[in-house]
């Protein structure tokens, strides 16, 4: 019922809580992020991180360092929090957790297979794959010529096996085929996740509702934008939406008939909270779309902070981690390639 | 005990004695159960925060001791009330005065024990939001802390009103 989980949330879930709300407080701030934009080299960076929670990540790096490595290092910290975590939860917590990981696991499967159509070596691919999506037969992903295969060889076992229904065909896999089955993948997996958190009901539903909403809606932007002009056609377009959100039903029937930005644009003013995202930019305009959509985001992640007893916190700081870790990558690629102009381009403060 | 219905006779035919043991059993189990739900909110809590912001452990325990006055609240008023309960001769059992006084011990057990119930969930609940806040900011804690002493008002309350109810719980003479 909600307004009582505080009678019994406690029971299971009252100390990982904490914990989150712990490692929450360990974020990068804005003061942290005024000074790392302001280095001049890799080094200086790793000077400055060494003095927040990635300390002990990073202290051991040899110089010189690569942009790689200090995002492969933040990144374990992410995932050595988050294990901390999985294996401190009871049901339905470690469920919950596990869910916030199919998405990694969806781009580590399809990383994998764009990788061996491209030819390119198999460990080389899985340095390459985020390790919060690894599974026990990932290397075997190499093996498969077509998605039935993909699915009876390996798939079949993971987590990702009932999401599969909707694209098993019997084509070759290409480059097209695959961007389609990541995202059908995705839209099976963002249902599958908005109704696992029906279940738990009062406030983890109503907060994870808005976040999972949110993710829907960005996601048919992006696949809208980014299909312009391609040959995917609009009914296909069409199933690629996920059944929930803001803008389904008919936001997506106006988007699957978009041909350019400003017919976007003219769709998504429409609804107010998108409003505002697109009152950012002119006209014409694309590039800052993602920094805009991110920032929104962050904006709503933060504030699942606000209410207490629910497991929406779990699912904001993995996502907070990431953005912040992107902000990471970012900073330092703009260091290395001594662009520093461009840095606040794409930094999204969280605090 | 006239021939009115049923329900009212087999109301009246209960002893007053079982009246009065329901009502101290209420008083303390449900009073502990109060304090135990709210310790076990704050201290769950209070754990995990401590872990990354140590220094909000020995000032959280305040939140704990309050929660735990609500179970003394409880014991108290379970000595008070069994020292009010004495024995009548067989013949005053069901005299209406002894009825009274059975009624009064049991009403002031059930004020207690819920009223310490609810109590002991109040200052729990906010012990934890207490203990969170205080280790990402520790000048939230005094304002808490007051928030606090308010919930934990609610049990005196009722520990008030139970010992009120009680001293009027006055047992028929021996005497006949």
């Amino acid at each position: 019922m909600y307004g009582f989980e505080a009678l019994t949330f406690n029971i299971h879930g009252g100390y990982l809580e904490a914990i989150v709300r712990g490692h929450r407080s360990g974020l990068l701030t804005a003061a942290d992020y005024n000074n790392l934009c302001q280095c001049e080299t890799l080094d200086d960076i790793k000077m400055h991180l060494s003095a927040t929670e990635y300390g002990p990540y990073l202290q051991n790096e040899p110089s010189p360092l690569h942009t790689t490595t200090i995002v492969e290092k933040c990144t374990l910290k992410l995932v050595d929090e988050y294990k901390h975590m999985l294996c401190q939860a009871t049901e339905p917590l470690s469920t919950f957790l596990e869910y916030i990981t199919y998405g990694h696991m969806i781009d580590n499967v399809v990383l994998i297979v764009t990788g061996t159509l491209h030819e390119r070596d198999v460990q080389e691919l899985l340095e390459k794959c985020h390790p919060l999506g690894m599974f026990d037969s990932i290397a075997t992903l190499a093996v498969a010529q077509n998605m039935h295969e993909l699915y009876r060889l390996v798939l079949v076992d993971t987590p990702l096996a009932p999401y599969f229904s909707e694209c098993i065909t019997s084509e070759d896999l290409d480059d097209m085929n695959i961007e389609i089955m990541r995202n059908t993948l995705y839209k099976a997996y963002l249902e599958d996740f908005y109704k696992f958190c029906q279940k738990p009901g009062g406030a983890t539903a109503e907060i994870m509702s808005d976040l999972l909403a949110f993710e829907a809606d960005r996601r048919a932007v992006n696949i809208t934008i980014n299909s312009i002009g391609t040959e995917l056609t609009r009914d296909d377009r069409r199933k690629l939406y996920s059944n929930f959100g803001l803008l389904y039903p008919y936001g997506h029937e106006e988007l699957a008939a978009c041909e350019d930005i400003d017919q976007v644009r003219a769709v998504m003013e429409k609804y107010p909270p998108y409003q505002s995202i697109f009152a950012k930019l002119s006209y014409g305009e694309s590039q800052m779309l993602d920094k805009a959509f991110y920032e929104e985001d962050v904006k709503r992640l933060c504030l699942a902070f606000e209410q207490q007893f629910h497991y929406g916190v779990f699912f904001a700081y993995m996502r907070l981690r990431e953005q912040e870790i992107r902000n990471l990558m970012w900073i330092s690629e703009c260091v290395a390639q001594n662009q520093k102009s461009r840095v606040h381009d794409s930094v999204v403060f969280i605090f | 005990m006239s021939g009115s219905s049923s329900w009212s006779r087999a109301l009246v035919l209960i002893s007053p004695y079982t009246f009065s043991a329901v009502g101290i059993a209420i008083s303390i189990g449900v009073s502990v159960l109060g304090a135990a739900w709210g310790i076990h909110i704050t201290g769950s809590s209070l754990i995990g925060a401590a872990i990354k912001a140590p220094r909000i452990t020995s000032k959280n325990l305040i939140s704990v001791i309050f929660c735990e006055a609500v179970a003394i609240y409880g014991v108290i008023v379970a000595i008070i009330l069994q020292t009010k309960l004495e024995s009548v001769p067989e013949s005053k059992k069901y005299a209406p005065e002894s009825l009274r006084a059975g009624f009064a011990i049991f009403a002031s057990g059930i004020i207690v024990g819920f009223a310490n119930l609810v109590c002991g969930l109040c200052v729990g609940i906010i012990g934890s939001s207490c203990a969170l806040s205080d280790a990402q900011n520790s000048s939230l804690f005094v304002k808490i802390l007051v928030i606090e002493i308010f919930g934990s008002a609610l049990g005196l309350f009722g520990v008030i009103v139970g010992i009120i109810m009680s001293s009027q719980a006055t047992w028929p003479a021996k005497t006949a």
